[in-house]
């Protein structure tokens, strides 16, 4: 019967199956051999070493990793993984509305990368508010339990749980065409774009409400960094946040990753690294000039000649003037190097400003501080190896710098 | 990966429609009063207190809180200026005389119960309310520990207890509203302390007494009610003999109700979900158009020759 042997190699189909899907085609033991890299080594040792303080943190409470301070409540978990990840994550609905809104298809290349930053980032941020919440098996409790409707924070929940969910349809194209489903991804391939303009809209509204949270403190920001702007600010910074990443992020994967990229991408890269400088380059001279009207609007030039207003130089003119233009010498130059040195300096830029609003600057008058404590740092630094881990595993094995052999034809 | 326009007007004006009736709600902050006109509230007359901490003690008992590392009786807690911790609801501090040498003032700290609080704007799961009666209650059965309120109330007034992995709560004093103030009573710091420094009754009625106060012996009060604006005003209020920054009363509060703070930017979120959807479908019209030309043309090339 013929039946009789499609079963008997059924179990051999499945087990290919899992080796292309899961092992790179590799067998186990191939497989874990290829494991053992330097990278993987260190990346295996900084997650050992995380490990127990998490376990810390959730046995004995935040007050094992943190310095539990009744003035500063948030610290790094929340000023790096949500403040400073989430504009790092805009990529997603940049590269998705200029290709898909905008048309311009010479980056359609980036967008699934774009898509999978964006992504990663936003499950990661809800990764570290699950460390940083008192409790927080009661993540869902503002969407189905209880509404503090006039919350800043309740908006920003419900769209990060909003847009989290519409990046990963957004993604499913490409998780479809790695398990081969073609029904689905050609159903997913259908809702994608009703997601992409989903996702701008939410994007745009919790960007600026995640600045939008700390107009609750005005006595407690220092007034450089407090303005009635603040949302304004945190959604134009994001915006070269999210191109930055892109440029950085495919930059080390094409190094790294080198055969995970389709070689006519490859070679057209400088090229869309060069597109993204000059983006960049002219979002962040909107954005230095918002910041100066910002002060002038606080009537904040005094405050400028203190130590603090130093800091605030600092921040604007290292930090955003100088990437807007060494960006802007790049694409004149069409350098496409000193475009990835920069878009790394911008990226370092958004952590300090996001540091500041929520950390540094904040809570500025008193006298006694602690910024975060170094057991804070160890976890965060494990969270991120994870992450990088993940994206690499993504990447390894889903169409996401190539076409699938298989859709080739279907995609553009 | 193409969509046509009807499609692209079609899906956003569902994801804009859907968006709004969600969020419609969060907009809908006009004003978060919702204290009665006769709401209670504590006047501290800061002249009268003279640091015993009976206060302290009477609020350890009546709320169950964990015995104190230093006793009640002991002075020296007065050495540190203390802040707020999970351990107490309020504490007294002290602080010298800034014209008469030798001589302490004392300052009783605890939450000031405002009229439109910023904590309970902040609670994303509205844990923090504002009673009719007057105080602002926590409640636990809700709270997800996110300590936004610790970072919006203006008075650093609510704590947390980091020590406590399965179920931190967030700290902060009750004006004894579910023991006592509910039933008719009055909390039991009002009633324990032996020097009758604080006065419990109506929000409306304490601002009479204290300024009758402040009129009758101009020589002793300084002329501020501090917490009849304050922040948009607070149930508890005081009077004092010296300037409040010379006792560490914050400032800086400005006399604005905090929801006011962010009404602006929730009652932006509607214009933003009709204004984009609108924006970039004109874009999508716009390129999806002049793709539509080139095209065109393109497909014509006898035209093409005929105009050159
Ligand atoms: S003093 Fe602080 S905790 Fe108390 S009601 Fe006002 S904002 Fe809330
Ligand atoms: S910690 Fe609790 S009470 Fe405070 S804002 Fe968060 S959920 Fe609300």
């Amino acid at each position: 019967m013929s039946d009789h042997t499609e079963y008997a190699e059924r179990p051999n189909v499945l087990n290919s199956w899992i080796r292309e899907r899961l092992f790179l085609g590799l067998s186990i033991k191939e497989y874990l051999k290829s494991l053992i890299t330097p990278f993987n080594v260190v990346a295996g040792i900084i997650i050992l070493v995380g490990l127990p303080f998490m376990v810390m943190r959730f046995t004995q409470g935040l007050v094992a990793v943190t310095h539990a301070s009744q003035d500063q409540p948030w610290s790094l978990f929340l000023s790096w993984g949500l403040f400073t990840g989430v504009p790092l994550a805009a990529s997603g609905f940049i590269m998705a509305t200029a290709v898909h809104v905008f048309e311009m298809k010479d980056y359609y290349p980036l967008v699934r990368p774009a898509i999978l930053i964006g992504f990663l980032g936003y499950f990661f941020a809800v990764v570290f508010l699950l460390f940083d919440l008192g409790r927080p098996w009661r993540l869902p409790y503002p969407m189905v339990v209880s509404y503090g409707t006039s919350s800043v924070l309740f908006l920003v929940g419900w769209h990060v749980a909003l847009y989290l969910s519409t990046q990963f349809v957004e993604f499913c194209p490409a998780i479809f065409e790695w398990l081969g489903a073609n029904r689905l991804r050609r159903w997913a391939l259908k809702v994608t774009v009703g997601a992409t303009i989903f996702g701008v809209i939410l994007s745009t509204l919790h960007q600026s409400a995640l600045g939008a949270l700390f107009l609750l403190a005005p006595g407690k920001l220092h007034p450089l960094w407090y303005s009635e702007f603040i949302p304004v600010f945190f959604f134009i910074s994001s915006i070269f946040a999210g191109i930055s990443m892109v440029i950085v992020v495919s930059m080390v994967t094409k190094r790294v990753l080198k055969n995970r990229i389709a070689p006519h991408h490859a070679a057209n890269y400088d090229r869309l690294t060069i597109g993204l400088g000059r983006a960049a380059a002219f979002v962040l001279l909107t954005y230095f000039c918002m910041k100066w009207i910002g002060v002038a609007h606080g009537n904040h030039w005094d405050l400028l000649n203190t130590s603090w207003g130093l800091w605030f130089l600092v921040e604007i003119f290292v930090f955003v003037l100088l990437p807007c233009f060494l960006f802007t010498t790049g694409v004149l130059n069409r350098n496409a190097g000193l475009i990835q040195f920069t878009a790394i300096l911008t990226i370092l830029g958004i952590a300090v400003n996001r540091f500041n609003v929520s950390l540094i600057a904040l809570n500025w008058k008193l006298p006694h501080r602690e910024f975060f404590h170094w057991k804070e740092l160890i976890i965060a630094i494990s969270i991120i190896t994870i992450e990088i881990l993940a994206y690499r595993w993504i990447v390894n094995r889903m169409p996401v710098y190539r076409e699938h052999p298989e859709y080739k034809e279907v995609h553009f | 990966m193409r969509i046509s326009r009807r499609k692209f007007f079609k899906i956003s004006a569902v994801t804009g429609a859907v968006s709004i009736i969600g969020k419609s709600k969060s907009t809908s902050v006009a004003r978060n009063f919702s204290g009665r006109p006769d709401r209670l509230g504590v006047l501290t007359d800061s002249t009268r207190c003279v640091g015993c901490r009976t206060c302290e003690a009477a609020c350890n008992e009546i709320n169950k809180l964990p015995k104190p590392k230093i006793p009640f009786e002991d002075q020296s807690v007065f050495e540190k200026e203390r802040r707020a911790d999970s351990t107490y609801y309020t504490y007294v501090n002290r602080y010298p005389h800034p014209d008469k040498k030798g001589k302490w003032i004392y300052r009783k700290v605890q939450c000031n119960h405002c009229d439109e609080p910023a904590c309970a704007s902040a609670c994303l799961v509205a844990a923090l309310k504002k009673k009719p009666e007057g105080p602002v209650v926590w409640n636990e059965k809700i709270c997800i520990g996110c300590r936004y309120c610790m970072t919006a109330c203006p008075f650093y007034v609510p704590a947390f207890e980091y020590s406590n992995p399965y179920s931190p709560d967030i700290v902060k004093c009750t004006m004894c509203y579910d023991t006592r103030v509910s039933k008719g009573g009055i909390p039991a710091c009002v009633e324990a302390c032996p020097m009758e420094a604080m006065t419990f009754g109506k929000r409306s009625e304490l601002i009479k007494v204290a300024r009758k106060r402040i009129m009758e012996h101009t020589d002793k009060y300084v002329d501020h009610i501090y917490g009849e604006n304050e922040a948009g005003g607070t149930c508890w209020l005081y009077i004092s003999g010296v300037p409040f920054e010379e006792l560490g009363f914050p400032t800086d509060v400005g006399t604005k109700p905090y929801p006011e703070l962010t009404k602006g930017f929730l009652t932006m979120v509607p214009a933003v979900l009709v204004i984009w959807p609108a924006l970039l479908g004109g874009f999508y019209m716009f390129t999806k158009h002049r793709e539509q030309l080139i095209e065109e043309e393109e497909k014509t090339p006898e035209k093409k020759e005929d105009r050159k």
